[in-house]
């Protein structure tokens, strides 16, 4: 069920030059949140904005709900004036969430830029522990590698500009690791991240024969599949047609997705 | 003893528009609420004065590509292109849900063809649980209809008396703003036997990425609507109340109250709010309650008294 619930802010962190923390207090939404579900928030009205910005959540315990946001533009600008003790409004939560791991598949997380949001939660709900891969552009897109460290989870890291870990793309850290301890085991991904990555760690669950459940992200209007802003092409009973990421998604397994992006919506009569 | 004064001013919202009872005059707008069970959570449908769902055509439509909708200032571009699962979707996914609410049931329509709109309107008329058809004939996102027939007097007159010819349901004729003269329009509707009009949709409108020097929408323009168009859709409200007796239903960036009391006073006897609620779902809610507010203020025993009261 989704709510309406006014957060109050706990804390509010920096994270490296352009990422944030935000931790509130929001009991009713907190409580029914699931890994790979996201809040949407109305960022102070000061900002004059018309639009809520989603989230995912990053953790969520006690009635405390945390999003790790960047700073992109006019509304995260906005949400860094928030202080300790006033308070937003938050809808949620929403999207489908992760399933339920598939029992006895390893999993492998695979995250890029703040993707590792939704994966932390997802890691901390999870009743085994798998391998997180994680791509930045630099050492400074890194984030929270400690939290998965302390649940006891491997991490490899792949930088662009080769300032920590594997230079390159996690996609090649990845397959390095698939050739190496892959084979003839049953893995599950889950990824978050750009398309291109989302694209490619799809690929290679297919190819491979597992599942794929990646976390897409759209521009969005309502958040809640009223206005059909957010869709993307999906597979469904071998037809293609529209699904709406906030509410159908936002996360799809990797069959579903058809990343072709035009022919749909052509509007051809 | 508490002295008569002391008692609370009771005003009454409810209104017939239409042949339609409503229990105050706030609907939501097309295409910002879903069918139904999307806000039904966060807002008791039964709360609502009508509610208005998406632009349905008689055969399911894809819509447009991605992106569609863009954020500007005072407002949004919209270009979803009118995605919907046509006439039999809609009868069987979403009208079970919106039966069992007690709130009236508006369907918008929308066709390419004058054929489209009888066939779609004859379809959703046998339905039981649909209490009015509004026609959409302003869209302003399909080439090949929407726009002509909202702008040119002759084509709207014939799409309104033939869709009227098929229904009996109470019929509201949706306007484009995208005219030089909004009273031709509204007199046209009220000829060919609408029950009321209903104004304004979004005005087309176009943004670009600078960096890309591309139209920030994939189908280049869109719609612009939200608090923007506002004062644009009271002075259209206002004109069209002149220009016809038949009830006006108005929408254009209502964002609380203040809004809606504005376009009751220029001639609105109803009011939609669309945008408003992507950033608060319970704007309609807030409406309604910030207008008893305003009436009991003001010592207006019904909604009634205000609508049509502009001081010139
Ligand atoms: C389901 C979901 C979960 C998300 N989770 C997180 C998260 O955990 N942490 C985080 O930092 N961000 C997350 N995002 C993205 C976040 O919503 C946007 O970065 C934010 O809305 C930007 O707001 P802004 O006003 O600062 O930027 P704007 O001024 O609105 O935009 C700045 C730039 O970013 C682009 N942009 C805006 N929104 C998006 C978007 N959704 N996707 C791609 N480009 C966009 C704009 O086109 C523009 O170029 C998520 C998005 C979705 C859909
Ligand atoms: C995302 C979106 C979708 C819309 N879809 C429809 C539609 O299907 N049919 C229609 O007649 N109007 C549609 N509209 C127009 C609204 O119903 C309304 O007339 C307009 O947005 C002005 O009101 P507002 O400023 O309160 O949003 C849509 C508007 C938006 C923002
Ligand atoms: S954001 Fe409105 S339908 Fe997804």
């Amino acid at each position: 069920m989704i709510q309406l619930e006014t957060a109050v802010i706990r804390r509010h962190l920096p994270m490296g030059a352009d990422y944030r923390l935000l931790e509130m207090e929001t009991p009713r939404i907190s409580d029914a949140v699931r890994p790979g579900q996201f809040i949407h928030l109305l960022v102070p009205q000061s900002a004059g904005l018309t639009l809520r910005r989603p989230f995912s959540v990053f953790r969520s315990e006690s009635g405390r709900l945390s999003v790790l946001y960047k700073l992109v533009g006019v509304g995260t600008a906005a949400m860094q004036a928030l202080r300790e003790g006033d308070s937003v409004s938050l809808m949620g939560p929403l999207g489908n969430g992760f399933p339920a791991a598939a029992a006895g598949a390893f999993p492998v997380l695979v995250a890029g830029g703040y993707g590792v949001a939704p994966l932390y939660f997802l890691a901390q709900r999870l009743a085994s522990k798998g391998r997180l891969f994680v791509g930045a552009a630099t050492s400074a897109d890194l984030l929270c590698l400690d939290d998965f460290r302390e649940l006891g989870w491997p991490v490899t890291i792949a930088t662009q500009d080769g300032s920590v870990g594997v230079a390159g793309l996690v996609t090649a850290a990845l397959d390095a690791w698939l050739a190496a301890e892959g084979k003839g085991r049953s893995l599950e991904f889950f990824a978050c991240g750009p398309n291109g990555m989302l694209k490619a760690v799809g690929g290679r669950a297919i190819d491979r024969g597992d599942k794929g459940w990646l976390s897409l992200d759209r521009h969005m209007g309502c958040g809640a599949g009223a206005c059909l802003a957010c869709v993307q092409k999906v597979r469904k009973s071998g037809a293609e047609t529209w699904a709406r990421v906030c509410k159908d998604g936002p996360i799809f397994e990797a069959r579903d997705v058809v990343w072709d992006e035009p022919g749909l919506g052509e509007n051809k009569p | 003893m508490t002295s008569p004064t002391a008692l609370p001013f009771k005003t009454d919202l409810s209104l017939e528009l239409a042949g339609l009872r409503l229990r105050n005059p706030v609907m939501v707008a097309s295409g910002t609420f879903g069918y139904g069970p999307e806000y039904a959570d966060v807002v008791d449908l039964n709360r609502l004065g009508a509610i208005v769902v998406k632009g349905i055509s008689l055969e399911p439509w894809t819509g447009n590509r991605t992106p569609r909708l863009h954020e500007v200032t005072g407002g949004l571009l919209n270009a979803i292109g009118l995605q919907n699962p046509g006439a039999e979707g809609f009868i069987a996914t979403y009208l079970p849900f919106l039966r069992k609410y007690d709130v009236p049931v508006v369907v918008n329509i929308w066709g390419r063809a004058v054929e489209d709109y009888v066939r779609v309107a004859e379809r959703l008329s046998s339905e039981p649980g649909i209490h009015a058809l509004e026609v959409n004939i302003s869209c302003p996102n399909i080439k090949e209809g929407g726009i002509s027939f909202g702008t040119r007097v002759d084509l709207a007159s014939q799409v309104i008396g033939a869709v009227r010819k098929v229904t009996r349901l109470p019929l509201i004729i949706k306007l484009s703003p995208n005219v030089s003269d909004i009273r031709p329009f509204a007199r046209a509707a009220a000829d060919e036997g609408a029950d009321a009009i209903s104004l304004i949709n979004s005005f087309p409108a176009m943004a670009i990425d600078i960096e890309t020097r591309r139209p920030v929408l994939a189908n280049v323009t869109g719609g612009l609507s939200g608090a923007a168009i506002h004062p644009i859709a009271v002075k259209l409200v206002y004109e069209a109340a002149q220009a016809v007796s038949i009830p006006i239903i108005a929408m254009g960036g209502i964002r609380s109250a203040q809004e809606a009391v504005e376009f009751l006073i220029a001639g609105a006897s109803a009011v939609a709010v669309g945008t408003a609620t992507f950033a608060d779902p319970q704007a309609c809610l807030r409406v309604i309650e910030g207008l008893e507010a305003y009436l009991v203020r003001h010592r207006i025993a019904s909604v009634r008294e205000l609508i049509r009261t502009v001081r010139l």
